[in-house]
């Protein structure tokens, strides 16, 4: 474990911690009243495969509703998967038993987005930070001074951890999420949104503490967010999602500079840049609409409602392949992988 | 539309409000600005907002008033609840302040005794009905499905069951002692506790903080008793509390329909049934128990009342 | 140099609560030239919100509003309400973050944007409804004719936002306040609401002040920038003043903290600590204890908003001469975990299991 982690950016033959294979999460839609009978079903998941490298962060980044959470959840096994496979250094957690499984969530562990809602408000600052502990049976003598070290790690006083999580600042908060998220030594964390809570001054700090802890203890993130620019901050490789479908991945920066799904394109130069003269002078791709119901998705293409290229520049019959055929997730010649049949690299930034 | 401008009620310089409000610190130490307000745990919030329900405070200072009546007051009291004094039937007075009955009792002795029992009745309902009724309720809401299914049909099989001829039945054939008595009412009522319980716990399972116990490692039944219940803690307070209420007044039918407390032993509710016959004759042995009877209901329910509020999570907010 | 169209003079808002007066604004200034859009920015707490709606006369009961707001020289601060509802909706209207606090559940869209076209002018329904559809069709709402039937619930976040904008433009306003307007929405949603804000500002001629956290939306939009910081500006200038050139450190951490889409990733310099209670506040910058200038002097005495090498660049801070060139790196800390501590945790870490 004391080996040194490897620069992770653009690794292509690193070792995956965590694989995950066309996964797939549906979510049964019931009507009311006492029969409940399934109506419908939420296509919240789509056949979503990545590989999480050990010492990388990997954005998921895509807008509300498009199954990144999901995704998280479905990874950790807090919700099962309606069908796919997730693998976590070779062992495939759905075959696992309920005690194997607790038992594996000491090296896959979580930071939630709401500071807030995540702590139990009723327990000390100690006792949340000292729970994962007492779980796994590994409290006993050298707890207390684990807990200390633990909140002195994340940059919090261990003098307050008498203090109950309402008695915190929403930065603060986090650092005591991702201080109980440590406290097991985990391999592996999945940040759900961990800085969407917090003013930007806060957010820059939990970003640096994040990756000050991920140099020191080689942690491999899922970084999941809507927000492009924090993503592209963190991540080493990023995958963009639409619609409960994976439409873009690749490495940061090869990403942003030559983003060749529309979707992508349009999420770019839709994320104003706190610089005035730049950002008067950039050239925008808009998209049309509001993003369609997961229950009745868009055959073919999923984001051809949207599509700025289907509406302006493609002609009736390119147009008809969109409709009847999905776009596969493979390399069409930008050097990574882009679902659209008309993928074209652009320059937005 | 939304309210008018409020014109400003103080005129001058709004900018330096906090002066004089400014804590005193040590020369050269820079002023604390991230907490200026001293904090207060959830306890001291709840504490703060009960007090602030004067109509709780006071009965709460009532009710406090009554159980040390009951217990000192009972223990230093000249007679005994069922000792026999040489004066029969008399009105009351500064040496009998309740009157006596019939054989020469003091109604005093016996309206305190009746107190103590009743309030044991009570407390022990709440007791075994919140802690039994929390658990049901508690696993119900959280496993949900089949298990919730089950276990609240039979929680509702006993919220059908007609309360005063079940009770009046088992209380016949167990009744007399006052512990049997509350077995028997907490045993109906668990359901009503559990009820609540599970609808607090349905909702609090959806909050991130039990997922993140889930994604820790923590098993079924420390989500639970660790997590969900300790959070449903103030709802649950509150139904106790009213269930305390709910007790009296189901033991006084209870007794007074001679299915509760046996005699020699007596609760309130004895009493008035043995007085009913005496309410116009003499109506000190009819009105002093009921006049308790009442009080306690009636206190216990502006505290549950004030609980309630107290543990109410929508304060007033500051915008800013 | 032109008349201002809405000018707030030493604004101050006060809020009594359990604990002490709240003070949610101190001494805000500003004045709004016809056309301009004012981008007035802050984190959350720093009362930027509270300001607008204490000029529009929208804050609860309990709020003590004091100083001077006037509309084109009306004072607007103690008018009655008659008075002000003649104004609100006419003159300047209001844009909020949640469109449903804006809009009436049970009446639709078309129906509630005629009625703010017929509460200001003496026109027919009919013709206010065919008013309400071409406004409707102005903010980009596809069929609009068919779209004006519908009912609020019935409308995703962005095309409600659009409807509240639609209704903004109604009476063709001088002043638009747009508070947070995109700020729950997603991201392609955004691009698309500031669009639409901005085709009204066109179509109207409005001056907007423009509320928000983003200091990208405002990069892009505001003439003007104001920085606030716990209930006082701290910086006011040009767009370009302000984000090229800032002389208030809090404005120097705020642009440093923020990763940034167009560059490749490089280390953030958050600012510590976090902003103070706005409760009994202590004499002096209430920035002092996050910031890294700070001498004894910033504890006993506030800075003024004062001019820096411009006169129209203004910041609050004693030592703001010393931010001439500085980068947000040169001044602010990068470390954020106790390294010493994280050192030990990792030796654990290998040691243990």
């Amino acid at each position: 474990m004391s080996a040194a982690v490897e620069p992770a950016a653009d690794v292509v033959g690193g070792a995956p911690v965590l694989s995950v294979r066309n996964l797939v999460k549906h979510f049964p839609v019931r009507s009311r009243g006492v029969l409940r009978r399934q109506i419908g079903v939420v296509h919240a998941v789509c056949d979503v495969s990545f590989d999480l490298i050990a010492g990388e962060t990997l954005g998921l980044v895509g807008e509300s509703g498009c199954g990144k959470t999901t995704t998280a959840r479905v990874l950790l096994n807090l919700q099962p998967a309606t069908g796919g496979e997730v693998h976590y250094n070779g062992t495939d957690i759905a075959s696992l038993s309920a005690k194997q499984m607790r038992e594996l969530r000491r090296e896959l562990q979580i930071v939630f987005q709401d500071p807030y809602a995540s702590l139990d408000p009723r327990l000390p600052v100690n006792e949340i930070v000292a729970e994962p502990l007492r779980i796994h049976g590994l409290y006993g003598d050298g707890g207390r001074a684990a807990v200390r070290d633990l909140l002195r790690t994340v940059g919090l006083k261990p003098e307050h951890g008498n203090r109950f999580p309402h008695e915190f600042s929403g930065g603060q908060r986090q650092r005591i999420g991702v201080a109980r998220a440590l406290a097991l030594k985990p391999r592996v964390l999945v940040l759900d949104e961990p800085v969407s809570a917090l003013d930007v001054s806060i957010q820059a700090g939990v970003l640096n503490l994040l990756e000050e802890l991920q140099d020191e203890l080689g942690l491999s993130y899922l970084f999941v967010s809507h927000d492009l620019s924090v993503v592209r901050h963190v991540s080493d490789r990023i995958a963009v999602m639409y619609l409960g479908r994976l439409v873009e991945t690749g490495g940061a920066d090869e990403l942003f500079e030559r983003a060749a799904h529309p979707y992508t394109q349009a999420l770019i130069s839709a994320i104003p840049l706190p610089d005035p003269r730049k950002e008067r002078a950039r050239e925008r791709i808009t998209v049309i609409g509001d993003v369609p119901s997961p229950v009745n998705p868009p055959s073919g293409c999923r984001f051809r409602t949207r599509c700025p290229k289907f509406a302006g520049e493609l002609s009736e019959s390119e147009r008809r392949r969109c409709v009847e055929d999905q776009p596969e997730l493979i390399v069409r010649g930008q050097g990574h992988p882009v679902a659209c049949h008309y993928a074209a690299a652009a320059q937005l930034l | 539309m939304p309210e008018p401008v409020t014109p400003p009620p103080v005129s001058g310089p709004a900018a330096e409000p906090s002066t004089a409000a400014e804590p005193t610190r040590p020369a050269g130490a820079p002023p604390e600005r991230e907490f200026t307000v001293s904090e207060r745990s959830q306890g001291q919030l709840v504490v703060r907002r009960f007090l602030q329900h004067r109509l709780a405070v006071v009965s709460l200072i009532v009710l406090a008033a009554l159980v040390l009546l009951a217990y000192v007051g009972g223990a230093l009291w000249k007679y005994d609840a069922g000792e026999i004094t040489p004066d029969n039937s008399v009105a009351p007075s500064l040496a009998h302040p309740f009157g006596t009955d019939a054989v020469g009792k003091d109604q005093f002795a016996q309206v305190l005794r009746g107190t103590q029992i009743s309030l044991q009745i009570a407390l022990l309902v709440a007791l075994f009905a919140t802690i039994f009724g929390t658990l049901w309720g508690a696993f119900a809401g959280y496993f949900r499905g089949a298990v919730d299914g089950t276990l609240m049909r039979i929680a509702d099989l006993i919220l059908t069951l007609p309360l005063l001829a079940v009770a009046a039945m088992l209380g016949h054939q167990f009744g007399g002692t006052w512990w049997l008595v509350a077995l028997v009412i907490a045993g109906l009522q668990w359901a009503y506790v559990s009820r609540v319980a599970r609808g607090v716990v349905l909702s609090l399972r959806e909050k991130e903080f039990v997922e993140a116990a889930r994604a820790l490692g923590a098993s079924d039944a420390r989500i639970i008793l660790r997590h969900l219940i300790p959070n449903a803690l103030g709802s649950i307070i509150v139904n106790a509390t009213i269930l305390v209420a709910v007790a009296i007044l189901l033991e006084t039918a209870l007794s007074f329909l001679g299915f509760g407390v046996q005699s020699p032993d007596t609760s309130l509710g004895l009493l008035v049934s043995e007085a009913q016959t005496a309410s116009v004759t003499r109506p000190w042995l009819f009105y002093f128990p009921g006049l308790f009877i009442i009080l306690i209901a009636l206190t216990i329910n502006f505290i549950g009342d004030g609980l309630r509020d107290a543990f109410d999570p929508q304060q007033t907010k500051v915008r800013a | 140099m032109t008349e201002p169209v809405f000018e707030v003079e030493d604004l101050h808002v006060t809020f009594p609560t359990d604990d002490g007066l709240v003070t949610a604004v101190r001494g805000v200034s500003y004045r709004l030239r016809p056309g301009e859009v004012l981008g007035i920015v802050g984190e959350s707490g720093s009362g930027k919100s509270v300001t607008s709606l204490a000029v529009m006369g929208l804050l609860p009961a309990t709020a003590r509003v004091t100083g001077s707001a006037r509309y084109r020289g009306r004072e607007l601060l103690g008018a009655s309400d008659s008075e002000l509802s003649s104004i609100r909706g006419k003159n300047v209207a209001m844009i909020f973050q949640d469109p449903m606090t804006s809009l009436n559940p049970v009446y639709s869209v078309g129906y509630q944007i005629a009625e703010a076209v017929r509460a200001h002018n003496d026109v027919s329904k009919q013709a206010a409804m065919s008013r309400a559809i071409e406004l409707l069709d102005t903010v980009r709402i596809p069929n609009a004719a068919e779209r004006a039937a519908s009912y609020p619930h019935e409308l995703s976040g962005g095309m409600r936002q659009r409807v509240v904008i639609a209704i903004a433009m109604a009476n063709d306003p001088d002043v638009i306040i747009a508070d947070e307007p995109t700020t729950a929405l997603d991201v392609t949603v955004q691009a698309q609401i500031m669009q639409a804000l901005e085709t009204a500002k066109t179509a109207t001629g409005a001056a907007m002040v423009l509320i928000t956290h983003d200091l990208g939306v405002i990069a892009g939009q505001a003439d003007r920038v104001m920085v606030m910081y716990a209930g006082k500006l701290v910086e006011a200038g040009s767009a370009e003043d302000v984000f090229y050139t800032p002389r208030m450190p809090y404005t120097l951490g705020l642009l440093g903290s923020l990763p940034r889409l167009d560059q490749k990733s490089k280390q953030l310099t958050p600012i510590v600590g976090a902003p103070p209670s706005l409760i009994n506040m202590p004499p002096g910058c209430p920035f002092t204890p996050r910031c890294p200038l700070a001498q004894p002097v910033c504890d006993e005495i506030e800075p003024p908003l004062a001019a820096t090498t411009s006169l129209d660049h203004l910041a609050a801070c004693h030592f703001s001469s010393e931010l001439v060139e500085a980068k947000p790196d040169d001044v602010f800390n990068t470390e954020v975990a106790d390294t010493k501590a994280l050192a030990e945790f990792v030796r654990q870490t290998e040691g243990g299991p």
